[in-house]
C-alpha cells in the first residue's frame, strides 16, 4: 500500500506552535508512506489539486491529511480523493490543530502529539478497505413538536410545500405563548388577530394532521425514517363528537379550578375552553378538579352535552406515525420567580408576573381587559415594572438575557397608559435591550409619548405596607444609578420580567430525540452560526424559543427556516448512507441476540441461516456507532473502518515505547 | 470640574490590590446598582457603594478610599446578599477600610477611633464595656458629652453597667491582640 501524507499549517493556526515540515519528515518513517508534505492551506483549491497530482505522480493508495477536525473538511477531502479516482474512504484525518496546536504553546511536545497522530492515521488507513453507499427510501413526512407560533410557522410552509405534516401539541390548543399575549411589539397590533388566521389553516390544511392535547411517548429510527408513538392524553371527552359549543362549561359546577391558560389569574370550571379562537375548540376535564372523577357525584356535563361527547371512562390512546424528519418548536416556561423572596416570591398578591399582567390586558382574558388589582379588585395608579428577574443573574445561576422582556415590558407599558390615562409608570432597567427592527423607536416612544418613567437600576426589595384606608401598598427600594442616589417608589401594582428556561420536559424530549440540550433545558443547534436550525442528530430541527431565547419574528423566521431545511432534505426520492456501519461475521456469530437487545437503532434482526441463529445487520438502518461491536461477545460484528483491530493498531501506534 | 482623564489617572494595580485582597472579581459588576438599593446607609453616604465599586473597576484609587461612606458603612452585608453577580460587596468594602488606613486616608477620625475605643476595651475586659468605650472615645478624640442624653434611659434599662464585666480567659483575648501586633510588626520588616 502506498499513503500520502498532508500537513497543513492552516496559516499561522498550526504552524505557530507545531512544526509542520518535522511533522511530515517523520510521517516518511511511517510503514506504507510513500509521500510526505507540508502545505500552507490544503483545503484549498492549489492544496487539494496538490493532493491530487501526488496520489498520480506517486500512485497512493490512500491519503491522510493532517489538519483541522473532521467536522470541518472530512467531506472536502473525500472529494478531493475521489476526484483522483480513489475510493472516498481511504481517507482519514489527523485533527492537529483543535487537538493540538490551538491547546499547547510548547513547540517541541505539539510537533511530538502531531506526529504520533499522524501515526495513528497511518495505522487506521493501511487497515482501510474502500467502501460504498446504499440507498434507502424517504418518507416525505415531518413531524412538528409544538404548536406554538414558530411551530405552527413550519408546519404551514411544509404543509404548502406539498409534505404531509404529523404536529403534536401538549396542550389542548395550538397557539402557544403567542395566544396568551394581547398586543405585539412594535406595532401594538392584536396578538390573537395575527395568530388566529394561522391557527385556522393549520385546522383545515388537508396535508397537516393535528393531534392536540398529546405528547411524543417515543421517537426510534433515523433520518427519512422515524416510528413516533404519540399518547392521546385523556381529555374525557370524545373529541369527534365534541362541537364546542361550551354548554359544559357554563353548567359545571366546580368552578374553582386553576385556569393555566390564563397563568392563574382567576379560575376556571373543571372541564374547560381555554378560549374563544381554541384550535382545536374541543372540551377537556381537569380529572384533578371534576366533581364526577373525584367524588364519582355529579357529571352535569355528560347530561348537558348536546351531542353526548362526554366519557368518564377515557383512557390514554397511543398511535404510531411514521415521519422522515422532526422539527422541535417546544418554545419556553418562566423561570420560578417565587425563589426571589426579596420580591416576596409569590406571597404578595399585587406582584404579578408579565405573563399574568398580559392575560389582564386581554380582552378575552379573565378581567376582560381591565387592570385590576388581584387583592381587592381596584385599579392600580402607580404600576411598577422590574425588568431581569430571573435574567443576568449569576447569583441563581441564571447568567443569560431573556432577549424579549426589555421589549414587551416597554409594550405593558404603554398599554397601560392606554387602558388608564391618569396612571403612572416606572420600569427599573439595567440595559435597553432593543436592536430589532423598529425596537429602539419603540422604547423611545414609551418614554418620550406615553411619560413611562425608566430608571436604571435593579429593585433590591418589595416591602408591603398596609394603607390608612386598609389597602396594601408595595414600596420598591431601588437606586437610581444615573443619578447616583437610592431611590423609593410607592406602587399599587408591580409586574415582574421574569426569565425564561427551557420548556418543562425540553429535557426527556431531547432525550428521546437524541439531541443535546443545555442546563437550562434550551436545546443545542449544530453550529451555533452556520447550522443554528440542525442538531446534531441528522433529520431533526430547531424551531422557536426551545433553541434560544428570540422574539415573535425571529420565531416565525426559524419556522420557516426548519420548514426550508425538512423540504431540502426531502426534494431527494432516496437518501445515501453513510457506509461506515456494522458487519457480521457469519462463521464466528453464535445468535446470541445481544446485538439486537442494545442497537438503539433497531438495526439489527435475527436470521435464520441453514437452521441457525444469526444476527443480520440493515445497512440503511445502522447509524455506525458501534454499540453492538462493543457487546459482541465473539467479536464477530464489526463497524467497518472501526474494527476492533483498527482501534488496537491504534493503541499499538500509540504504545510502542 | 475638570474631566477626570481615565488614560491618565487610571491605576490599573489598584483593582488587582483590590481583587487580590477581597478575593472578589470585581469585572464581573455591571452597575445594576442593588448594592446601593439595599444599602440603610445610603442615604447618609457621600458616594454610594455602586460608585465606590465603579471607581474601583475604573482604577481611581483615591475616589474609592478618599470618602465617608466607607467609614459609615454597617458591614451588614445587605448589598452581598442582594448582588446578581455573587461580590461580596462588604468584603471589598472592608478591604477598601483597611486600604485607606495603610495610606492615611481614612475620612472620618472620629469613627475610626471609635473602632479604636471599642477594640481597647475588648483587649482589656475581654468584651465590650459601654461606658468604657465612651470615656476612651471622648479622650480620643476631645469631644463627646453629645450622646450623653440617652444615658439615663440607657441606665434605667441597666444596659450601662459603671464596672467591667470580665470574661473568663480574657487573657486569652488580650494574647490575640498582642499575636496580631507581632504579625503586623513582621509583616512591616
Amino acid at each position: 500500500m502506498k499513503i500520502g501524507v498532508f500537513v497543513c499549517h492552516c496559516g499561522s493556526n498550526i504552524e505557530a506552535t507545531v512544526d509542520t515540515a518535522e511533522v511530515a519528515r517523520i510521517a516518511l518513517t511511517y510503514p506504507d508512506v510513500a509521500h510526505a508534505e507540508d502545505s500552507m492551506y490544503t483545503c484549498s483549491e492549489p492544496g487539494q489539486d496538490n493532493i491530487v497530482n501526488a496520489i498520480k505522480k506517486y500512485g497512493l493508495d490512500g491519503v491522510v491529511v493532517a489538519s483541522c477536525s473532521p467536522r470541518m473538511h472530512e467531506q472536502t477531502f473525500r472529494r478531493t480523493v475521489e476526484r483522483a479516482g480513489l475510493n472516498r474512504y481511504m481517507f482519514e484525518m489527523a485533527n492537529i490543530r483543535e487537538h493540538v496546536s490551538w491547546i499547547g504553546k510548547d513547540r517541541e511536545a505539539n510537533t511530538n502529539k502531531a506526529a504520533e497522530l499522524v501515526r495513528l492515521a497511518v495505522e487506521k488507513l493501511r487497515r482501510d478497505a474502500p467502501l460504498h453507499s446504499k440507498q434507502f427510501d424517504v418518507t416525505k413526512r415531518v413531524l412538528v413538536i409544538g404548536g406554538g407560533v414558530a411551530g405552527i410557522q413550519a408546519a404551514l410552509d411544509c404543509a404548502d410545500g406539498g409534505i404531509e405534516v404529523v404536529m403534536v401539541e401538549r396542550e389542548s390548543t395550538i397557539g402557544g405563548k403567542m395566544a396568551k399575549l394581547d398586543k405585539t411589539f412594535p406595532t401594538v397590533d392584536c396578538s390573537s388577530c395575527v395568530l388566529s388566521p394561522k391557527m385556522v389553516d393549520v385546522a383545515q390544511h388537508p396535508k397537516i394532521k393535528l393531534y392536540a392535547y398529546s405528547e411524543v411517548e417515543s421517537i426510534s429510527g433515523f433520518v427519512g425514517n422515524f416510528t413516533v408513538t404519540i399518547r392521546k392524553k385523556t381529555a374525557y371527552v370524545d373529541w369527534d363528537k365534541c362541537t364546542g359549543c361550551g354548554t359544559c362549561t357554563e353548567k359545571c359546577p366546580a368552578r374553582h379550578s386553576p385556569d393555566p391558560f390564563n397563568e392563574c389569574v382567576g379560575e376556571t370550571t373543571a372541564i374547560n375552553i381555554p378560549f374563544p379562537q381554541a384550535i382545536p375548540k374541543k372540551a377537556v376535564i381537569d380529572a384533578r378538579y371534576c366533581r364526577k372523577l373525584t367524588t364519582g357525584k355529579c357529571g352535569v356535563c355528560a347530561r348537558v352535552c348536546p351531542t353526548g361527547a362526554i366519557n368518564y371512562e377515557m383512557k390514554d390512546e397511543i398511535v404510531t406515525e411514521q415521519v422522515g424528519a422532526v422539527v422541535a418548536a417546544t418554545g419556553y416556561d418562566l423561570m420560578d420567580w417565587t425563589i426571589m423572596g426579596e420580591y416576596g416570591g409569590g406571597r404578595f398578591p399585587d406582584v404579578i408576573t408579565s405573563l399574568q399582567y398580559e392575560r389582564m390586558l386581554s380582552a378575552n382574558g379573565p378581567t376582560a381587559g381591565h387592570i385590576k388589582r388581584p387583592s381587592d379588585g381596584r385599579e392600580p395608579g402607580v404600576v411598577a415594572f422590574i425588568q431581569c428577574v430571573g435574567s443576568r443573574d449569576r447569583s441563581i445561576d441564571r447568567p443569560y438575557c431573556s432577549g424579549f422582556c426589555c421589549m414587551y415590558t416597554a409594550k405593558q407599558a404603554i398599554l397601560t397608559r392606554d387602558h388608564m390615562p391618569e396612571s403612572r409608570s416606572f420600569v427599573f432597567y439595567m440595559d435597553i435591550r432593543a436592536p430589532g427592527k423598529m425596537y429602539d423607536e419603540f422604547t423611545r416612544r414609551a418614554v418620550e409619548e406615553y411619560g413611562v418613567q425608566y430608571v436604571r437600576g435593579r429593585v433590591s426589595a418589595i416591602q408591603p405596607i398596609r394603607r390608612a384606608d386598609g389597602s396594601l401598598g408595595y414600596i420598591l427600594r431601588a437606586a437610581d444609578t444615573l443619578l447616583g442616589e437610592p431611590v423609593e417608589v410607592e406602587a399599587d401594582m408591580v409586574v415582574l420580567a421574569v426569565g425564561i428556561e427551557g420548556a418543562h420536559g425540553a429535557g426527556e424530549l431531547a432525550e428521546k430525540l437524541r439531541i443535546s440540550y443545555d442546563k437550562y433545558g434550551f436545546f443545542m443547534e449544530r453550529h451555533v452560526k452556520l447550522a443554528p436550525v440542525e442538531t446534531n442528530t441528522a433529520g431533526v430541527y430547531l424551531a422557536g424559543v426551545c433553541q434560544g431565547a428570540k422574539d415573535i419574528p425571529a420565531s416565525v423566521a426559524q419556522g420557516s427556516a426548519a420548514a426550508a431545511k425538512v423540504l431540502s432534505l426531502f426534494s431527494r426520492d432516496k437518501l445515501e448512507n453513510d457506509p461506515q456501519i456494522a458487519q457480521v461475521d457469519i462463521k464466528r456469530c453464535v445468535g446470541c441476540g445481544k446485538c439486537v437487545d442494545v442497537c438503539p437503532y433497531g438495526a439489527i434482526k435475527k436470521i435464520d441461516f441453514r437452521g441457525q441463529p444469526k444476527a443480520e445487520v440493515v445497512e440503511t438502518v445502522c447509524q455506525g456507532c458501534g454499540v453492538c461491536n462493543a457487546t459482541c461477545p465473539q467479536g464477530a460484528i464489526q463497524v467497518s473502518h472501526f474494527t476492533d483491530n483498527q482501534i488496537l493498531a491504534e493503541v499499538n501506534a500509540l504504545c510502542q515505547f | 470640574m475638570a474631566s477626570i482623564r481615565l488614560d491618565q489617572v487610571r491605576d490599573a494595580g489598584f483593582l488587582h490590590e483590590v481583587e487580590e485582597e477581597s478575593g472578589q472579581n470585581i469585572s464581573t459588576c455591571y452597575q445594576c446598582g442593588n448594592c446601593t438599593a439595599g444599602c440603610p446607609g445610603a442615604g447618609f453616604y457621600d458616594r454610594q457603594v455602586s460608585q465606590i465599586m465603579r471607581a474601583v473597576q475604573l482604577g481611581l484609587k483615591d475616589e474609592a478610599l478618599r470618602n465617608r461612606s466607607l467609614w459609615l458603612c454597617l458591614s451588614c452585608s445587605t448589598c452581598t446578599a442582594r448582588c446578581p453577580n455573587n461580590i461580596d460587596v462588604a468584603r471589598v468594602m472592608e478591604t477598601l477600610r483597611h486600604m485607606a488606613r495603610r495610606e492615611g486616608l481614612v475620612q472620618d477620625r472620629p469613627i475610626e477611633s471609635f473602632w479604636k475605643s471599642f477594640l481597647d476595651t475588648v483587649k482589656l475586659t475581654g468584651r465590650s464595656f459601654e461606658i468604657g468605650v465612651m470615656a476612651d472615645y471622648m479622650m480620643r478624640t476631645g469631644r463627646g458629652w453629645g450622646n450623653m442624653d440617652m444615658a439615663p434611659a440607657a441606665l434605667l434599662k441597666g444596659k450601662l453597667p459603671f464596672l467591667p464585666s470580665c470574661i473568663r480567659g480574657r487573657d486569652e483575648v488580650a494574647r490575640i491582640f498582642k499575636r496580631y501586633a507581632e504579625t503586623k510588626k513582621e509583616g512591616q520588616q
